[in-house]
């Protein structure tokens, strides 16, 4: 008798059921939103606070320099102070910090001269500010003492773009290699948490199966094969479920803050939003974004997402069914670590190699190598796919996996078999080998 | 066809240990057949073997004239010693899965399932869930799953642990009550005094192998010592003790007895008759008490344990 349907749908029907499932499902949402609206809210608050940043200048070079302040930091050029008692005033009035510039008969002495007083170690990105502004205006004058036009040195200034073409005549650029690169980063580490998070709940459910005692009555009825499959094909649709609840929920959640709230969430910006956007600003906004939406629709898109489903099945469904082996070869979740070592090695390598060894070279060795490992082609080759991969090698490795998957879970349903009715002491991993003979 | 199951030279070995060496047992359609053995025997090793959870090494397993097969799971009800239920659902849920696991149609497995509860008078329990449930509560559930399917042959491995004695004798009775409509029972426990009740047959098992089977009274007469319980009352107490003491193998005996009787137990030769005893006796004094000693269960396996 075929009672995987049955098996499969309590199994659903228990997980999506459960309290703290519902519990997790929706309220994980509302916290990531949550947590995405603090930050935005703290960086505000960040940069609302008013910075006044005194300068002495004894170079006379300020006035240019610091002419305009328009952003939240302020400047104040002191006169007639020295410096010594600047310091003790700005000190006094609590501004955020004192720039000193010296008296210097050239230019080029300011380069290690220029300094700056502060209560505590002043931000990054403020330095860096201060010395981009002066840096800008100072090779400016230099240029001029040089007898050098601007204007025309930066009519001559000259920018490359490189245009990249693979031999079939695939034409491909930087922005869309940042693209490639996103969508293999964020499906294997997706593939990575689902994995993780939903293994682990296949492998509690089989415990609580052993210690709630129901195993025997129940694999009087159904081959522990089935229970098995049952079990893992449950519990990933009810991850499913739960995955594609988030998405809708993060969405609808966003959409609602931004449009009734009136916060438009792109404004609450870090630091690296503001970064790229300023990179765009010196191209065509319009040209760039013409430029991205062709770069996705030049994405090779039918063969991603059919691989991205194959990949992400079966290299869940074979660690999954490793999980269940676990599960079913211990008493209780505290002895499991030792037997995890085995499952998470391979994972972490793999995502590992995928972020470092892909994003350097695509089509190298390691890569390629890695990408027909079972236990790390599906994170690796879901990497590897947007910089095109022979259709074959895709191929082969889909196959490889599914051949491994049928493997594992003939050695999962093997301890399985014999481990769901063992009770008491934890199991070594020499006794478990002597399980595979029974 | 008289036999339900009949278990040929089953040979179990889990690596070096072999659970199960060679054992045969035959179970007549009808009967309650006592499983018995001490812990670690083998009995559970044998009762999976026969429920398909684990494949004998060798041996052969006929259930009903067929070989056992997959499709026999649905004549067939065990209740495991380990037995347990999934503790976050709920009872009517629990037990509609289960039955559904076991061939029945949902429809089908709701109507039978009102008849037991009603009939168990734990109707209200449907919507309960097991956690909220105490321990013999739940074992009234798991026996009504067990029997739900109206299997050919019902094991029950000690079903009556957890049970108050109301409720150990209400099970029992469902238990003859069902074979009454024709099951077929296996019965392991270590509660002798219920094997008494209720097995005619009964096989013994210890250190993988069977030791003992047969119908209970047989294994009775089999037994027995031929030594009968007296009650003789006597002018010379010490006299006749001394006469019996030459002629017999005497030993002391106590039972309730409204006399003052000298109260022995005495073995006869197999030759003799209790007749001969019997007049031998009423010469030297006046009986009043005169039994034969018929070994218990108890008796007999820890006799034939303590031999193996």
């Amino acid at each position: 008798m075929n009672h995987l349907p049955l098996i499969t749908k309590r199994e659903y029907l228990n997980k999506v059921k459960n309290k703290s499932f519902i519990i997790m499902t929706f309220v994980s949402p509302l916290i990531m939103v949550g947590l995405g609206l603090l930050i935005g809210f703290l960086t505000n608050i960040n940069k609302n606070k008013e910075r006044i940043i005194d300068i002495v200048d004894e170079s006379g070079f300020a006035n240019e320099i610091f002419a305009d302040t328009t952003s939240s930091t302020k400047y104040r050029i002191l006169n007639n102070i020295d410096l010594a008692q600047a310091r003790v005033d700005v000190e006094e009035q609590e501004h955020y910090g004192l720039l000193y510039i010296p008296k210097v008969d050239s230019v080029s002495q300011l380069e290690k001269n220029v300094k700056f007083y502060s209560k505590d170690t002043p931000s990054i990105t403020l330095i860096a500010e201060l010395e981009s502004k002066i840096e800008k205006q100072l090779t400016d004058i230099n240029y001029k003492n040089k007898g050098l036009d601007i204007e025309k040195i930066k009519e001559a200034r000259i920018r490359i773009d490189i245009n990249q073409e693979s031999y079939a005549g695939e034409k491909t650029s930087k922005l869309s290699g940042g693209l490639k690169l996103g969508f293999g980063m964020v499906s294997g580490y997706l593939l990575f948490m689902f994995i993780i998070i939903y293994g682990n709940m296949i492998m509690r459910s089989i415990i609580e199966e052993k210690t709630s005692r129901i195993i025997e009555v129940i694999i009087s009825s159904v081959k522990p094969m089935q229970l098995m499959l049952g079990k893992i094909f449950g519990t990933s649709l009810a991850g499913i479920t739960q995955f594609v609840i988030w998405v809708l929920l993060l969405t609808i959640l966003s959409l609602v803050l931004s449009t009734v709230f009136g916060v438009n969430m792109s404004e609450m910006q870090t630091p690296q939003q503001e970064m790229v956007q300023e990179a765009m600003k010196n191209g065509d906004m319009q040209e760039k974004i013409s430029l991205l939406l062709n770069e996705i629709y030049n994405l090779p898109l039918a063969n991603l997402v059919i691989m991205f489903l194959l990949f992400f099945i079966g290299g869940f469904l074979l660690y999954a069914s490793l999980y269940a082996a676990i599960g079913a070869a211990v008493d209780n979740e505290t002895d499991t670590q030792q037997f995890m070592m085995p499952i998470m090695v391979p994972l972490i390598l793999a995502v590992y190699v995928g972020g470092f060894t892909v994003l350097e070279d695509p089509h190298g060795t390691v890569a390629q190598v890695f990408s027909f490992i079972p236990f790390t082609s599906p994170v690796v080759m879901l990497m590897r796919i947007p910089f095109g991969v022979p259709m074959w090698q895709q191929i082969a490795s889909v196959l490889l996996l599914f051949a491994t998957f049928i493997g594992t879970v003939w050695f999962a349903a093997k301890i399985y078999r014999v481990g769901i009715l063992m009770y008491g002491k934890k199991p070594s991993y020499k006794e478990i080998y002597k399980w595979l003979k029974y | 066809m008289n036999n339900l199951l009949v278990a040929e030279n089953i040979v179990k070995k889990y690596g070096d240990y072999t659970a199960l060496n060679n054992v045969s047992l035959t179970v007549p359609k009808g009967s309650i057949f006592g499983l018995l053995g001490p812990n670690g025997a083998g009995k559970t090793s044998f009762i999976r073997i026969i429920n398909q959870i684990t494949m004998p090494d060798s041996g052969l397993v006929t259930f009903d004239g067929k070989p056992l097969e997959q499709n026999h799971v649905k004549d067939i009800g065990y209740l495991p010693e380990e037995r347990g239920l999934y503790k976050s659902m709920k009872v009517g849920e629990q037990a509609l899965y289960l039955a559904q696991l076991k061939g029945l149609s949902k429809a089908e497995a709701k109507e039978r399932l009102k008849y037991w509860f009603d009939r168990l008078e734990i109707g209200d329990w449907w919507n309960k869930k097991v956690q909220e449930l105490s321990k013999g509560m739940a074992q009234k559930i798991q026996f009504v799953v067990t029997v739900l399917h109206q299997p050919k042959l019902l094991i029950f491995d000690e079903p009556f642990s957890g049970f108050d004695p109301i409720n150990a004798n209400l099970i029992k009775d469902e238990i003859l009550k069902l074979r009454e409509d024709g099951a077929t029972v296996i019965f392991s426990t270590h509660r002798m005094e219920s094997v008494e009740e209720l097995c005619d047959h009964i096989a013994l098992i210890d250190k993988s192998n069977k030791i003992l089977d047969g119908k209970l009274i047989d294994i009775k007469k089999q037994f027995k010592s031929n030594t009968f319980e007296v009650g003789v009352g006597s002018a010379n107490e010490n006299e006749l003790r001394s006469l019996l003491d030459n002629k017999f193998n005497i030993t002391p005996a106590s039972f309730k007895s409204i006399h003052d009787d000298m109260k022995v137990k005495i073995q006869i030769d197999p030759s003799s008759t209790p007749n001969e005893l019997l007049s031998f006796l009423t010469n030297h004094g006046q009986v009043n008490h005169f039994t034969e000693v018929i070994p218990s269960a108890s008796d007999i396996f820890i006799q034939s344990v303590q031999n193996n």
